[in-house]
C-alpha cells in the first residue's frame, strides 16, 4: 500500500499540538502591524498528532539506511553511525547554545571547535582549518576561493584555469565554475592514473589550481603524486585535494605531506556523522600555513587560555556560513575521533582497505575489474561482460535489491563503461562481505541463464521502476489541491 | 573503539583469501616516503562510557539556554520544538539513509522531500521549491547567483538591513564569481527605499530585501518590488518562516525568489548549525533553480511514486555548467521542518506567530517605559525590536546573566553607528514572568 | 536508415536544404544514445548561430548534450511543439522532431557536411 500524502490526510479543525493562552495583555494583530501586511489564508494541512506520527513512521519503513543493511556506495563511505554520538549531540549544553552568546559562557564548545580545527589539520597534514563549510562541495568552493585570494595577493590574478582529471566528481568542475574559473580536463592514462604528459601539456602560467581526489575515484592511490605536486607548483599553481576518499588513508598518508596545499574533509563520510538522507553534512577545509590568512571569518582562536571567535582577519575571503558551520555535525565527528584515537583512525583505514580488496578478489572472476586486482578502500567493477548478454550495470544494481542489498554507485566514474563503484567500509563483517559477494556471483549466473529476471528487477520492492522521463518532461514538484 | 567487527582471525582469513601476508602488502601503492611513520597526534581512544563522561564535562562548561530565559534572536531563535520532531528524525531509516538516488529503496525520503517542497510553497506563497539549501545565508547567495544566471546581469542591489552575516556571505560569493554587490543605505532601522531604488539600473540582476529585516522591522516592499521589475531586475526576499503565520507572503509581494532560514521550524539553536535553507521561486524559473528537487511520477504499474528530477541541472551531470555545485542539502532538517509544520498545522503556526507578536510587543512597551532605555524607531515589528540603552550593554547583560536571563544582542558588535543599541527578541517561549524579570533586571541596572 | 536527401555533421545533426533555409535536427543515432529526451533548450527566432558552436542543449533524464550548429546563419523558425512533446525527438527525429530553421549565411558550409553514406561509414568507424 502506498502512503497517501500528508495533504490528503488533512481534515479541517484538526491540530497536533496546543499552545498556552497568551499570558501578556494582547492587542489586535491589525493594531500592531497595520492591515495591509496580513496574509489572507495559510493553507497548511491540519492533522492530529497520531496521524502525523503514523504518516512519517510509515514513510520511514520504505527507506533503507545503514542501520537496515549493507550500503556499498562508492565514494560515499556509508559506515556505521555510532549511537553515542546522537546522544551527545542532544545534550542541552551543546544543542541549546546561541551563536551570539557571551563567549565567556561557551568556552566548552569553543575549546572543542578549536581542538577540532587542530585535529583535522593533523589528520590532513595541514596547518590550519576552517570549520565553516556545510558540505564537501562548499568546502571545495571555499578552498578555490582561498586559492583565488592567494593568487590575487601575489599579483597573479591572470590565472583563470582550473584543471580536473576526467575521473573527477562533478562537484569539482561545477565548483571551479562558481569561482569564475575555466575548467580544463586532463585525461587519465591506461592505469587510471593522471597522465603526466597530458598534465604537463595543460600546465601554464594561466593555471590556478589542479583539483585531485587521492586515492582517486577508481580507488587507486596516485603513485606519481609527488611528481604531480612538483609540476603544478613549478608553474605557480596550487594543489587541491578532494578528501572524499580519506577513509582509505587515515593515519597512513596525509595529503599535506604529498604536496597538497588545501583539502576538504567530508565529516558525514569519513568521520561517521549520519548522512541524514541527504544532509546535514560538513566539509571543513584544511590548508597550509601560507594560506591561513585567507580562511573564512571567523576562526576559533585561543588567547591566554581563553577561546574566542576571531573576526579580526583582514585578508579573509569572507564567510560561507551565516554563523560558524554545522556545529552539530562537527560535534559528532569530534566524539568519533576521541573514541578512536590515533590507533583507531589507522584501524579504520586498514580495515576499509582490507574489506575492499577482499570483496574485489571474491567477485573478480565474474565481473571485469578494469584497473587491476588491488585497490584502496573502494574499487570500480564493470558490467561490460554482462552487457554482452544484454544486461547493463543499472540492472545488476537493481537486482541486488531483490537480494536485500542497497546497490553500489553506478555509471560513475565516467571513464569506466558500465561502472559499478563499490565501497564496503570498515564497519562491515566478513560474513556480510561474503553475503554480498555471493549475491553478485548469483546475479552474474542469472545474466547467463535468465537475463530477463535481472533486466526487469527489482521485483520485491513496493514500487517498481519509476518513470523518470515523465518526471522530467512534466514536472510535478508540489501538492496541488486542484490538480492532484 | 573503531566499530570494526572483524577480529584478527577474520582478518587473517581474508588476507589469505586475497593471497597476501599482511595489510601492509595492500598499501604498496603508496610511495614509501609518504607513509606516516608515527601515530597521529589526536587524543583517545576512549571507551563509550569515558566518551560520554568527557563530552558531558565539556557541555557543562557551556551556559545552555534551556536554563535561561533568552531574549537573543538575530537570525537564530529559541522556539519550542514539539516532541513529534525528534521522534521522527530519530528514526534511523531516515537519518542513516543516503540521498535518494535509487527511488525503489527510498520512497519514504522522496515523498518526505516532495511534501517538504509543497509545505514551503504553501508557507511562502511561491510556486515551486527545492529540497533545501545549507542555510539561509548561502540560500540567499545562491538566489542572487541564480538571478544573474537568468538575466546575465552583474549587479545585485541589496538593502542595508540584511543580516550582516548574510551580507558578508553574499559579498564572498559575489567576489568569487565576479558579481557586484551594491548595498544601499539604512534610514534608522529600515531600508532607505529611495536610495535603494536610485541604485537600480539596467545592469541590476536582482534587488534583495529581508522582511522582517535584521532589526526585526517590517519593510515597505511594494515600491521596491515595482522598481525592480520596471528595470527588468528580479525581486528576491529573505523572510522569517514563523512570521509567515501572519504576514503576507513573498508570493503576495510578487517576489521572483524567496529564501529563508528554517531553523525556527523545529531545529535547535545548536550554536548556529546545522541549519536549513528554504528556497522557492516562480514556476518559470524552475530549470534555473539550484539544489535537488523531487517530483511525482508513476512506476511501471501506474502506481504513484516519487523521484529526484530535473537532475540535468545538477553537478553530477552538468558539471561545469550546473546551476550550482551543491550536492548535499539538509534533508534531515527539512524533515524536521515538515514534521514541525504538520504538527502545528494552519492554526498552530498562526498561534505561535501571534504569541511571538504579543510577547515581543509587551516586552518592548515595558522596556520603553524604563528610564534610560528607549525604542528609537516607530517601525512596525514582528518578534524583534531595537532598544537604545544609556547603560553599558556588556555590564547590563552580565547582570542579567546572573538572574538567568540572556539579554539582547549588542548591535555595536556589527554597526559602529549603533553602539548603545540592543536587539531583543521574544518568542512564544518567553512567559510573562520571564519578561517581567527582564524588565526588573534592566530597571535595576 | 538515415534519409538520403539529408546532410550530416560529425556531431550527429542533420540538415535538410530548402533553398537558402537549412532545417536542422538530430540523427537517429543521437536520439538513441541520449535516451528519452525530456527537454530541449533552443534559441529564439532572430538569434544567430555559428557553425561548430553550440546553439542549445538536449536533455535526457541522465545526460545533457550540446546541439552543435552544422551551418551558420539566423534562426527564422523554432519547432514550437518541442517544449510540450520533447519525446518526438526520439520517435521521429527526421520529421516532426526538427529543431530550428536557419537562413544560411554561407551555404558553402553545406559542402563540409557528410552524405548519408558517408555518415553511415562514420558511425561504423566510431
Amino acid at each position: 500500500m502506498s502512503e497517501k500524502t500528508i495533504f490528503e490526510q488533512s481534515s479541517t479543525g484538526r491540530g497536533g499540538i496546543t499552545w498556552p493562552k497568551c499570558d501578556v495583555p494582547t492587542a489586535s494583530i491589525e493594531s500592531l502591524l497595520g492591515e495591509d501586511v496580513l496574509r489572507s489564508e495559510l493553507p497548511l494541512p491540519e492533522l492530529s498528532q497520531i496521524d502525523v506520527i503514523r504518516h512519517y513512521t510509515r514513510l520511514s519503513t520504505t527507506n533503507y539506511g545503514v542501520d537496515t543493511g549493507f550500503y556499498p556506495l562508492g565514494s560515499c563511505t556509508m559506515k556505521y553511525n555510532p549511537k553515542i554520538n546522537e546522544e551527545i549531540a542532544r545534550i542541552h549544553g551543546f544543542a541549546d547554545l546561541h551563536p551570539y552568546q557571551d563567549e565567556a559562557t561557551v568556552q566548552g564548545i569553543l575549546k572543542l571547535l578549536y581542538d577540532m580545527q587542530a585535529f583535522l589539520a593533523e589528520i590532513g597534514g595541514m596547518d590550519a582549518t576552517t570549520l565553516q563549510p556545510s558540505a564537501g562541495a562548499q568546502g571545495e568552493l571555499t578552498a578555490l576561493m582561498i586559492f583565488k585570494r592567494h593568487h590575487e595577493r601575489v599579483g597573479e590574478s591572470r590565472r583563470h584555469i582550473v584543471i580536473v582529471p576526467d575521473s573527477s566528481h562533478g562537484t569539482n568542475p561545477a565548483t571551479a565554475a562558481r569561482c569564475g574559473y575555466e575548467v580544463l580536463v586532463v585525461a587519465s592514462g591506461p592505469n587510471g592514473f593522471v597522465d603526466l604528459e597530458s598534465l604537463k601539456s595543460e600546465l601554464s602560467g594561466e593555471v590556478a589550481a589542479f583539483m585531485l581526489t587521492n586515492p582517486n575515484t577508481l580507488g587507486l592511490f596516485e603513485p606519481n603524486i609527488i611528481e604531480i605536486s612538483r609540476l603544478v607548483h613549478e608553474c605557480g599553481a596550487l594543489m587541491y585535494c578532494d578528501g572524499a576518499n580519506m577513509n582509505a588513508i587515515l593515519g597512513i598518508n596525509r595529503p599535506g605531506d604529498a604536496g597538497f596545499d588545501a583539502m576538504h574533509l567530508n565529516l558525514h563520510k569519513t568521520f561517521a556523522s549520519p548522512h541524514g538522507g541527504g544532509g546535514p553534512g560538513s566539509g571543513p577545509v584544511a590548508v597550509k600555513k601560507f594560506l591561513e590568512p585567507y580562511l573564512p571569518t571567523p576562526v576559533v582562536s585561543c588567547i591566554d587560555d581563553s577561546y574566542l571567535q576571531d573576526y579580526d582577519r583582514p585578508d579573509s575571503i569572507g564567510s560561507l556560513h551565516g554563523f560558524y558551520g554545522n556545529i552539530g555535525v562537527l560535534l559528532r565527528s569530534y566524539a568519533y575521533i576521541l573514541s578512536l584515537g590515533a590507533e583507531g583512525l589507522r584501524e579504520v583505514s586498514e580495515n576499509a582497505v582490507l574489506n575492499a580488496n577482499y570483496l574485489l578478489s571474491r567477485i573478480s572472476a565474474e565481473y571485469d575489474v578494469p584497473y587491476g586486482s588491488r585497490c584502496m578502500h573502494e574499487f570500480v567493477a564493470s558490467a561490460d561482460r554482462q552487457k554482452l548478454h544484454g544486461v547493463r550495470a543499472m540492472s545488476v544494481a537493481k537486482r541486488l535489491i531483490d537480494y536485500g542489498f542497497h546497490p553500489p554507485t553506478v555509471y560513475f566514474p565516467l571513464i569506466v563503461s558500465e561502472a559499478m563503484m563499490v565501497e564496503p567500509t570498515e564497519t562491515e563483517s566478513v560474513e556480510m562481505l561474503d553475503s554480498f559477494a555471493d549475491a553478485m556471483i548469483a546475479i552474474a549466473r542469472e545474466v547467463e541463464t535468465d537475463p530477463e529476471i535481472v533486466k526487469s528487477a527489482p521485483h520485491i520492492t513496493e514500487i517498481s521502476k519509476v518513470d523518470e522521463a515523465l518526471a522530467a518532461r512534466k514536472p510535478v514538484l508540489r501538492w496541488n489541491p486542484s490538480g492532484e | 573503539m573503531s566499530y570494526c567487527p572483524n577480529t584478527n582471525a577474520d582478518r587473517e582469513r581474508m588476507l589469505r583469501s586475497i593471497g597476501v601476508n599482511s595489510i601492509d602488502d595492500l598499501l604498496t601503492q603508496i610511495p614509501e616516503d609518504l607513509l606516516v611513520k608515527r601515530a597521529l597526534n589526536v587524543p583517545g581512544p576512549l571507551s563509550e562510557m569515558e566518551l560520554s563522561q568527557e563530552m558531558s564535562a565539556i557541555a557543562v562548561m557551556n551556559a545552555n539556554l534551556s536554563e535561561y530565559a533568552s531574549f537573543l534572536g538575530a537570525g537564530i531563535y529559541d522556539h519550542y520544538i514539539p516532541a513529534t520532531v525528534g521522534a521522527i528524525t530519530g528514526r534511523s531509516e531516515f537519518y542513516t539513509s543516503y540521498t535518494p538516488y535509487q527511488p525503489e529503496l527510498s520512497q519514504g525520503n522522496l515523498q518526505a522531500i516532495w511534501e517538504f517542497q509543497s509545505l514551503v510553497c504553501e508557507l511562502t506563497g511561491m510556486q515551486v521549491a527545492n529540497a533545501s539549501m545549507y542555510d539561509g545565508a548561502s540560500a540567499l547567495a545562491e538566489a542572487a547567483m541564480m538571478t544573474s544566471g537568468i538575466n546575465r546581469r552583474r549587479e545585485w542591489v541589496v538593502s542595508g538591513c540584511l543580516h550582516p552575516s548574510y551580507l558578508r556571505v553574499l559579498r564572498t560569493y559575489a567576489w568569487a564569481a565576479g558579481f557586484d554587490v551594491r548595498e544601499c543605505c539604512r534610514s534608522g532601522i529600515l531600508t532607505d527605499s529611495d536610495s535603494l531604488i536610485a541604485q537600480i539600473t539596467d545592469d541590476t540582476a536582482c534587488v534583495i530585501v529581508q522582511n522582517p529585516n535584521f532589526f526585526g522591522a517590517l519593510e515597505s516592499l511594494t515600491e521596491m518590488e515595482s522598481a525592480a521589475h520596471r528595470h527588468g531586475a528580479l525581486f528576491v526576499m529573505s523572510v522569517d518562516p514563523i512570521s509567515l503565520g501572519i504576514l503576507k507572503t513573498p508570493g503576495d509581494y510578487n517576489a521572483d525568489i524567496c529564501v529563508a532560514e528554517g531553523q525556527s521550524l523545529g531545529i535547535s539553536q545548536g550554536y548556529g548549525g546545522p541549519l536549513l535553507g528554504l528556497f522557492a521561486c516562480k514556476q518559470e524559473f524552475v530549470r534555473h533553480m539550484p539544489g535537488r528537487i523531487a517530483g511525482a511520477t508513476v512506476d511501471e504499474h501506474g502506481k504513484r511514486a516519487y523521484t529526484l528530477t530535473l537532475q540535468t541541472r545538477e553537478q553530477h551531470i552538468r558539471r561545469e555548467r550546473a546551476t550550482s555545485n551543491i550536492c548535499t542539502n539538509e534533508a534531515l532538517l527539512a524533515l524536521a521542518a515538515s514534521v514541525y509544520l504538520c504538527t502545528l498545522g494552519k492554526k498552530g503556526l498562526t498561534e505561535v506567530a501571534n504569541l511571538c507578536l504579543q510577547k515581543s510587543h509587551y516586552a518592548a512597551e515595558a522596556i520603553g517605559r524604563i528610564p534610560g532605555f528607549e525604542l528609537p524607531c516607530k517601525a512596525h515589528f514582528f518578534k524583534e525590536f531595537v532598544v537604545k540603552s544609556d547603560s553599558d550593554i556588556r555590564e547590563l547583560n552580565r547582570g542579567l546573566m546572573k538572574k538567568r536571563i540572556v539579554g539582547g544582542l549588542d548591535l555595536g558588535r556589527f554597526y559602529p553607528d549603533l553602539q548603545d543599541h540592543m536587539l531583543f527578541c521574544a518568542t512564544e517561549k518567553r512567559t510573562k514572568a520571564e519578561i517581567d524579570s527582564l524588565i526588573d533586571g534592566m530597571a535595576q541596572s | 536508415m538515415n534519409p538520403k536527401d539529408l546532410k550530416y555533421s560529425s556531431s550527429h545533426e542533420w540538415v535538410k536544404c530548402e533553398g537558402d533555409i537549412a532545417v536542422i535536427g538530430v540523427t537517429d543515432h543521437a536520439q538513441s544514445e541520449l535516451g528519452d529526451v525530456v527537454f530541449a533548450e533552443l534559441p529564439l527566432v532572430g538569434a544567430k548561430v555559428t557553425k561548430a558552436i553550440s546553439f542549445g542543449t538536449l536533455e535526457s533524464v541522465k545526460t545533457v548534450s550540446d546541439l552543435v550548429a552544422p551551418v551558420s546563419g539566423e534562426v527564422v523558425d523554432v519547432n514550437a511543439a518541442l517544449p510540450d512533446m520533447p519525446e518526438v525527438v526520439n520517435s521521429d527525429p527526421y520529421g516532426s522532431g526538427w529543431m530550428i530553421r536557419v537562413k544560411m549565411s554561407s551555404p558553402g558550409e553545406l559542402d563540409d557536411l557528410m552524405t548519408s553514406d558517408q555518415y553511415e561509414m562514420f558511425l561504423q568507424e566510431h
